[in-house]
């Protein structure tokens, strides 16, 4: 239930797809019957065979983002507490 | 000459006499085997040291594959045994078990291969048997070798002479014969740029005895069971634990595609053609350079060391760096969706 | 990859760790449904860097290890129909029923392929037009869309020999039948995100509110399983239990509508009977009338006999979170993937499979 891979999308037949995944082109056909609104050039979870979600890149690079600024904030205080002895 | 193969090529006759002539000591060419006599007599070469001695059989399902065949595959398997024990491989055996009905053409094809592979390993095949069976007695062919190398003087290779801080060396990246193969399989269809690294290792590994002579403890061939069981059968056998970094280990980005999408764990699938090296910690540069000057070995990597803790076991550090256990593969690795 | 590797970073993984010592100062026990989650903790060794205030337990999302050893027998019984091409995700080719497995059946020569996705049964389908092609379908709501569509392909196809046995369960009943079961005390529980890309986070909210019990959606990858771990923590510190969606790149709050209708469009609810738990009502997933034609059981009635489950194995208890595997007197010394004898150590993703591949730290 849980294996799932995000693929980019490269082409679009009618309901199928061609994707690419690991930088190899054209890996498989993942049908789009669950996520229609899927276009060429998103990112697509794919969970056997079919894609079941259309990647929200806004919502991934935020997320990053805001892990990124923890990263900071928590060395800057390493960093201080270390310098405080 | 009929375009299958029938019983009567098995039984003795005739047509099994032409069948050696025309399908293998014509392609195998060589002087042991072209008088096809019931065995073939050598010497060993002058200041000869120990020999070494293995046989392997092979089965593969499909046959022909990106990369190879199971001609090329019987070929480098046992080559590349005689190569893990340092051994100089000479003289190959080749039996062949073959499916009645089985196209000639694809017969020739697997011989020329081996002819081919042999050549590049600088082996000879001497020996050779043909049988055939009944329809669905065998799935095919099925080809079995056995080898005859010889060990230099002095050179002796082995699990129980790994010691801890040594270091631990992977000729390429693991994975590729695996996926290679199984995504061939209906059912599990993939279009990737994959290639089976089926390949002889004896030149390899002459010439990382060469660059560092004495320093090299043990080599072993990654096939069945992969990376990860090769590690496990080590550390049990030297008594030495072994510690290698996830991070570390070189995986091509098709296969790891493939073994996120299906559930597959790259340490544990099959490779032909890579070797893992057990190495002085002293002599590791020296080797990794001459491995990396080698064709077989351009991506040669440190993985890892043995140590003197948790001895018979292989801690794996993830790269979140926290450790595991490393076990032997138990039962096939299978494709899941959970 | 592409969002796979930024979600492995050490350095940002580092951080979130820090976070959950901070805030864990009291036990708390958490609950991961989803047996992909099992895996990857284990499999990335998130396990070893909680501290040891956080225990972690595994639930029944395991979809071979909680299919009803009758289920199993009835598969095994269709992959004996003469002619028949029994098509199955691999998770289940070795799972025992009463007397033997798939792999075994296949060997004894019925004719058993694993396949990646229904859509390759579907192809066998055509390829065989003259054999029945079955699938066996497991799997919860992220799978069963996949199987309908499937399965509307076929009828659109006029396809004739092509049939599916579902097996197919749903979470939230089995979340909420643990639950009442009151044998596991839990702080919270880490949501399967990708069941949850199909149902949507808000399917989630009656933990929360009828179990004042935090959730926290997660994906796969160690940043999503840390973060939504660290959710749990900071709410089960604050007593305020909400479904916090960290995997909100590919969960929304209300799902994927088109999936959720596909599904309910071939499937409909009745109840199913779960190793280890039992029949629980509607919590399964049965082929509505209008779609009976792709039914294997009704085009190939099989009789199977009532199963008894081995002596000594705990199987049900650790898919209901009340033991772990370690706890079981069969896990490793008589229980073995090589010689498994309950699911939840065949399975690769089995609660007793991922502990004894993983489980081991090398301190040990």
């Amino acid at each position: 239930m849980c294996l799932a891979i995000p693929m980019r999308i490269e082409t679009i037949n009618g309901q199928e797809a061609q994707v690419e995944v690991g930088g190899a082109h054209g890996v498989r056909t993942v049908s789009l019957a669950l996520t229609p609104e899927a276009r060429p050039g998103d990112y697509v979870v794919v969970h056997a065979g079919y894609a079941i979600s259309v990647i929200d890149e806004a919502e991934a690079q935020e997320t990053l983002r805001l892990l990124a600024e923890l990263e900071t904030f928590y060395t800057d205080e390493m960093i201080a507490r270390e310098l405080r002895g | 000459m009929t375009d299958t193969i029938l019983l009567a090529h098995g039984a003795g006759g005739r047509l099994s006499h032409d069948l050696v002539r025309d399908v293998f000591a014509r392609r195998f060419a060589n002087p042991l085997l072209d008088d096809l006599d019931d065995a073939a007599v050598f010497s060993l070469p002058a200041g000869a040291g120990r020999l070494a001695f293995t046989t392997d059989s092979y089965v593969v399902q499909p046959i022909f594959f990106p990369g190879g065949d199971i001609g090329r595959l019987a070929v480098c398997g046992t080559v590349n045994d005689l190569a893990m024990r340092g051994a100089t491989p000479l003289y190959l055996s080749a039996g062949f078990i073959i499916e009645e009905g089985f196209p000639l053409a694809d017969l020739e094809r697997i011989a020329e291969s081996m002819s081919q592979t042999a050549q590049e390993a600088g082996a000879v095949i001497a020996a050779g048997d043909t049988k055939v069976v009944n329809r669905g007695a065998a799935d095919k062919v099925f080809i079995n070798t056995a080898g005859v190398g010889v060990v230099p003087p002095g050179v002796d290779l082995g699990a129980n002479r790994v010691r801890p801080g040594d270091a631990v060396l992977v000729s390429g990246p693991v994975g590729d014969h695996g996926i290679a193969v199984m995504i061939q399989r209906e059912g599990l269809r993939f279009q990737l740029p994959l290639v089976s690294d089926c390949a002889p290792l004896n030149g390899l590994v002459a010439t990382m005895l060469a660059a560092g002579p004495g320093a090299i403890h043990c080599l072993r061939d990654a096939t069945r069971g992969g990376l990860a069981t090769v590690l496990a059968e080590v550390a049990e056998a030297s008594h030495a634990g072994l510690e290698v970094e996830e991070s570390a280990i070189p995986v091509r980005e098709p296969v790891r595609a493939v073994c996120e999408i299906l559930g597959l764990d790259p340490l544990y699938v099959a490779n032909e053609g890579t070797l893992v090296a057990f190495v002085a910690p002293e002599a590791t540069e020296a080797v990794l350079t001459a491995m990396r000057a080698h064709p077989h070995g351009r991506e040669a990597v440190r993985i890892g060391q043995a140590i003197g803790e948790h001895a018979g076991r292989v801690a794996l550090r993830t790269a979140l760096g926290a450790r595991r256990v490393l076990d032997m593969l138990t039962g096939d690795q299978l494709p899941r969706i959970c | 990859m592409r969002y796979i590797d930024e979600f492995r970073d050490p350095n940002l993984a580092r951080v979130l760790v820090e976070r959950i010592h901070a805030g864990a100062t009291n036990p708390m026990t958490f609950m991961e449904f989803c047996g992909g989650h099992t895996h990857a903790i284990l499999r990335h060794g998130i396990r070893q860097l909680l501290p040891a205030t956080i225990e972690m337990r595994s639930g029944p999302g395991c979809p071979v290890c909680v299919t009803s050893a009758g289920d199993l027998d009835r598969a095994i019984a269709l992959a004996d129909v003469p002619g028949a091409i029994l098509t199955t995700f691999g998770d289940m080719i070795r799972v025992p029923g009463s007397t033997h497995s798939l792999q075994e059946a296949q060997a004894a020569g019925a004719d058993v392929r694993v396949v990646y996705s229904i859509l390759d049964a579907l192809q066998i389908a055509r390829d065989q037009a003259t054999r029945p092609v079955i699938f066996l379908g497991v799997g919860f709501e992220t799978t069963a869309p996949t199987v309908a569509a499937a399965i509307l392909q076929a009828e659109a196809e006029g396809r004739r020999n092509f049939y599916v046995y579902p097996v197919h369960k749903l979470t939230p009943p089995a979340t909420r039948a643990i639950l009442d079961a009151g044998e596991v005390r839990l702080s919270g529980i880490l949501g399967p995100g990708h069941v949850t890309t199909v149902i949507g986070a808000a399917a989630w909210e009656f933990l929360p509110r009828d179990y004042g019990l935090p959730c926290a959606i997660a994906g796969f990858e160690p940043l999503d399983i840390l973060r939504a771990i660290e959710a749990l923590v900071r709410r089960a510190a604050e007593g305020c239990p909400a479904v916090d969606n960290t995997y909100s790149r590919s969960v929304r709050a209300g799902g994927n509508p088109v999936a959720l209708e596909t599904m309910y469009r071939v499937f409909e609810v009745g109840p199913a009977d779960w190793r280890g738990l039992g029949l629980v009502p509607a919590s399964g997933l049965h082929l509505r009338p209008e779609y009976a034609r792709f039914d294997a059981t009704q085009a190939f009635p099989v009789e199977v006999a009532p199963v008894q489950e081995p002596p000594g194995c705990r199987c049900g208890e650790v898919l209901r979170g009340v033991a772990l595997p370690t706890e079981c007197r069969l896990f490793r010394r008589v229980c073995t993937p090589l010689r498994p004898v309950g699911p939840c150590m065949v399975s690769a993703e089995g609660a007793c499979a991922a502990y004894y591949a993983y489980g081991e730290s090398a301190d040990d």
